[in-house]
């Protein structure tokens, strides 16, 4: 074998040795490295009442409730399958509507809802112009699901 | 046959005489496509459903975020050339792709950092996506560091080569990151399947991502082409010194 086939094979090797040890690295992280629970994960995981964690899925339609004092809401978090309850005091992103996505910061509270500290808005992969969408700006419209599983 | 394909650039002279034109006509189609682009994009797009005018930085956003990747990507396959076939221009390429693609990376992080501002409700999340382009950024300044420490002038070291391959695993943790892990980052827009943006968005978005992408190539040739000069200042130099 000359050297330089030699250095190829020695190369291919080690971009394959490299390539797995990713994916097994990846593949361990699975759970570890998602951002946030989705009502789904949230249900099987078990969590403490009152631990720190992240909720976000879609915020259901027609589920936004604003009490008198203007600034707690409570909405549905949903994904696929479940849902979840947020109630939420503060003031909300500009994103944040009906039937788009969001991500809570928060903990379960013992009755089962969840409160939220924070609000981030989670736009999806589709740009549409606001004149070729025939909805209004407080609700959002998907055409794909934006939300793995 | 692609083994003389190859080697008819190994000849520094012969790349040069083929680079030194073609400098200029990446450099101003790229600079022209560009500028264009951006233009369109921001005077002449609709505002978006629900982000508003806030999605045209996407025509920076974007383009960096693939000559971020692009440029790793460059990297890592010069490095397995300098190594395996010890191709005298693979190395001094792979030198010159590390700052251009450092500074695209930087700009997709910044440009990604303003448009979640208003967007998300936040300048910055530890996600799967932010935090492995991160890890991108850092391992470009980690590569130019090393090479510059490890290389003679101009050309580069067989660490800093092993580094750029070794680098690269992030590349598919950036685009997968997405799809295996839950995000604040949206999934990807742009996939072989097709697009979900808009043709008014798409249009002048792949035209600044080929605008940006000349921009760069003449960035990485100019840089070539001064790591070939001051090699040859060098070697001229010993010559010198010898006798």
């Amino acid at each position: 074998m000359k050297p330089k086939h030699q250095r190829l094979l020695l190369a291919v090797i080690a971009v394959f040795a490299l390539i797995g040890a990713g994916l097994i690295a990846a593949a361990a992280l699975r759970e570890e490295a998602s951002y946030f629970y989705t009502p789904t994960t949230l249900a099987s995981a078990n969590v403490a009442p009152g631990k720190a964690i992240r909720l976000g899925g879609m915020v259901q339609k027609g589920s936004i409730v604003r009490a008198p004092d203007g600034v707690s809401i409570i909405f549905t978090v949903q994904d696929k399958d479940k849902t979840q309850k947020v109630a939420y005091r503060g003031i909300t992103p500009d994103l944040f509507v009906e039937g788009s996505g969001v991500v809570a910061d928060g903990r379960l509270g013992a009755d089962g809802i969840f409160i939220a500290d924070s609000l981030l808005a989670k736009h999806d992969e589709n740009y549409v112009p606001k004149e070729l969408a025939d909805i209004d700006m407080n609700s959002a419209e998907h055409t794909k699901d934006t939300l793995s599983k | 046959m692609h083994r003389r394909l190859m080697h008819r650039f190994a000849n520094p002279a012969r790349f040069l005489r083929i680079a030194k034109p073609l400098t200029p006509w990446l450099l101003w189609m790229g600079i022209a496509l560009t500028l264009g682009a951006c233009l369109w994009g921001v005077f002449f797009t609709p505002t978006e459903r629900l982000m508003g005018d806030t999605v045209k930085i996407i025509f920076v956003h974007v383009p960096a975020a693939w000559l971020g990747m692009g440029g790793w990507t460059g990297i890592a396959i010069a490095s397995i050339v300098q190594l395996v076939w010890r191709h005298p221009l693979a190395g001094v390429s792979a030198r010159a792709i590390a700052v251009p693609g450092a500074t695209f990376a930087a700009i997709c992080l910044i440009t990604g950092s303003i448009w979640g501002r208003p967007t998300w409700g936040t300048w910055w999340v530890w996600d799967g996506r932010l935090t492995s382009m991160l890890v991108l950024f850092f391992l470009y300044l980690g590569y130019i560091a090393l090479s510059n420490a490890s290389s003679e002038k101009g050309d580069t070291s067989r660490v800093a080569a092993v580094f750029g391959i070794i680098g690269a695993v992030n590349i598919p943790i950036i685009n997968r990151s997405v799809i295996w892990w839950e995000s604040q980052h949206q999934k990807a827009s742009i996939t072989l399947g097709g697009s979900s943006i808009d043709q008014a968005y798409l249009v002048p978005l792949f035209v600044s991502v080929a605008g940006f992408s000349l921009l760069f190539g003449a960035l990485v040739l100019m840089r070539m082409r001064t790591a070939l000069a001051e090699m040859r200042i060098e070697a001229r130099m010993r010559r010198m010194a010898d006798y």
